[in-house]
């Protein structure tokens, strides 16, 4: 009875397979994972390829890491330079972009740098330096990362120079949302990330819509003159996918509380 | 501490209606660990039964560096792993890195140390009490570790369950080398760490409640299995 028992158990534990008959890996960044477009792209592309898309959900940093190295078939990520650079130094075939959304900037409710009353983001991070008030970083190599620092040049600031107000958490989204919120900080995130945070606590949206802010998501495929296990002939059917018209009704209509998060951009292929 | 009355109640609703995707990274989290276990046990054990009976010179530093092994960082292990397994390591060509398989493989190199070490202990204690007599019976090397391995089984059940408890609860290494991906990769650990990240804390709770429970009810089931503490059997 025992010996039944426990065959029967081990039996039921390893019965868990996987399901599609193309199965490939594609490293996205944290944002694009917590927006939950995931969760409506991929069982669609299911359906209509037959094509299983294992995501690494990880900061851009290391989605471009992942595709260097060969881990991964393919990488969908934010950070364009990086995007740039990865594409010309050859681990990449090319670079396509697919849609945007904007970053925002959340902090306290009570605003004690005023940031809801800022033209521009650059302002917005001036007044929070002068403030001094409590900043969390995601200090992490990711696109947010990236951009936070670009916006900190862009005003003339040096975040190595400041004091225990910037706080460089290393994490990711959700985590660096988390600590902010724990702090009552100020801290730049991507809006899907924001609308669909659950531990919100006394944190508000305080300011977006600066043009610089602006979050260009793009595919690139993984060199497969490097790694020659890379599933090309899947990446290229994933790319006319995403860049199809379904994909652009899929991406364009998905909502979170009524807020259209991604504007599909993707240009036909020539 | 809302958190953790929604928590326990979000637990209860997603064992109740056996909700699949909890069932699914449930069962993973079991075979992934149970899996490793077995492997670790067949290591550790006959390791630990060797070290216990035989002398040789460097049996003390292998000996005090499995004892120093047990407090192994996991996030370590699974960097060196990672590394190992990614298709510009040495063992790439394996295609083995984002798999339960890696998972696996990390978590035994967790174990075995713990496992070995504490089996180590009991067994040269009763080595001690039987050394004279197995001695006197001229029984060769083999028959000597089978012995103190069959007669020392309710302490080796300890280690066991020590390793259990450490590969199941563990999140550092499997997250690097499993990615924590979707239908494929995700346990319980791994998808606790991704709710918390979400700032969803209730559901990360509850799926942190399933976890002890699970861990709670595979050790009744390897005592049941094993007979013990029962009357007259201890």
């Amino acid at each position: 009875m025992k010996r039944v028992t426990m065959l029967t158990v081990i039996g039921l534990i390893w019965a868990t397979g996987s399901l599609a008959s193309d199965v490939m890996r594609m490293a996205v960044t944290t944002s694009f994972h917590n927006s939950g477009l995931a969760e409506v792209l991929l069982p669609e592309l299911r359906k209509d390829l037959d094509l299983e898309v294992q995501l690494l959900v990880v900061g851009t940093g290391q989605a471009l890491k992942l595709g260097e190295a060969g881990d991964v078939d393919a990488i969908l990520v934010h950070s364009k330079t990086a995007e740039e650079a990865f594409v010309e130094s050859g681990y990449g075939t090319h670079r396509r972009q697919i849609m945007y959304n904007d970053f925002v900037f959340i902090g306290p409710s009570t605003d004690p740098a005023g940031l809801s009353d800022m033209e521009t983001a650059v302002q917005s991070l001036q007044n929070i330096a002068e403030a001094e008030a409590t900043f969390v970083s995601r200090g992490d190599d990711s696109g947010t990362h990236k951009k936070e620092l670009s916006l900190w040049e862009d005003a003339n600031l040096d975040p190595g120079s400041f004091d225990r107000w910037y706080n460089a958490v290393g994490a990711g989204m959700g985590a660096a949302l988390n600590t902010a919120s724990a702090m009552d900080a100020y801290i730049l995130s991507d809006r899907a990330s924001w609308l669909n945070f659950g531990n919100k606590g006394d944190l508000a949206l305080l300011f977006s819509g600066d043009p610089v802010l602006f979050n260009q998501y793009a595919f690139l495929p993984v060199n497969p003159a490097r790694h020659d296990h890379v599933k090309a002939d899947l990446t290229d059917k994933l790319e006319d996918w995403l860049t199809s018209d379904r994909a652009k009704e899929l991406i364009d209509s998905h909502t979170i509380d009524g807020e259209t998060l991604f504007v599909f951009n993707a240009q036909p292929a020539d | 501490m809302v958190e953790l009355w929604d928590g326990l109640a979000q637990a209860f609703w997603l064992v109740v209606t056996a909700d699949s995707e909890l069932v699914e990274i449930a069962l993973r989290s079991l075979q992934v660990t149970l899996t490793a276990l077995l492997v670790a046990c067949l290591i550790a054990m006959p390791l630990a039964a060797l070290l216990a009976v035989s002398r040789f010179r460097l049996r003390r530093v292998v000996i005090a560096t499995l004892n120093a092994l047990m407090g192994l960082p996991p996030v370590v292990v699974g960097l060196i792993v990672y590394v190992i397994l990614s298709r510009s390591g040495p063992l790439g060509v394996l295609a083995l890195l984002f798999t339960p398989t890696a998972m696996i493989i990390a978590q035994v190199i967790i174990v075995v140390p713990l496992i070995a070490s504490i089996a180590h202990q009991s067994l040269r204690d009763l080595w001690q009490e039987y050394h004279d007599l197995l001695i006197s019976m001229n029984v060769t090397q083999t028959q000597k570790m089978q012995t103190l391995l069959w007669d020392a089984r309710r302490a080796l059940l300890t280690a066991t369950l020590a390793g259990f408890g450490r590969a199941i609860g563990e999140v550092g290494a499997i997250m690097i080398v499993g990615g924590n991906i979707d239908n494929a990769t995700r346990v319980l650990t791994t998808a606790i760490a991704l709710e918390t990240g979400k700032g969803e804390f209730a559901l990360a709770l509850a799926l942190g409640f399933v976890l002890i429970a699970l861990t709670l009810l595979v050790n009744l089931c390897i005592h049941w299995l094993g007979k013990t503490e029962r009357e007259g059997r201890w």
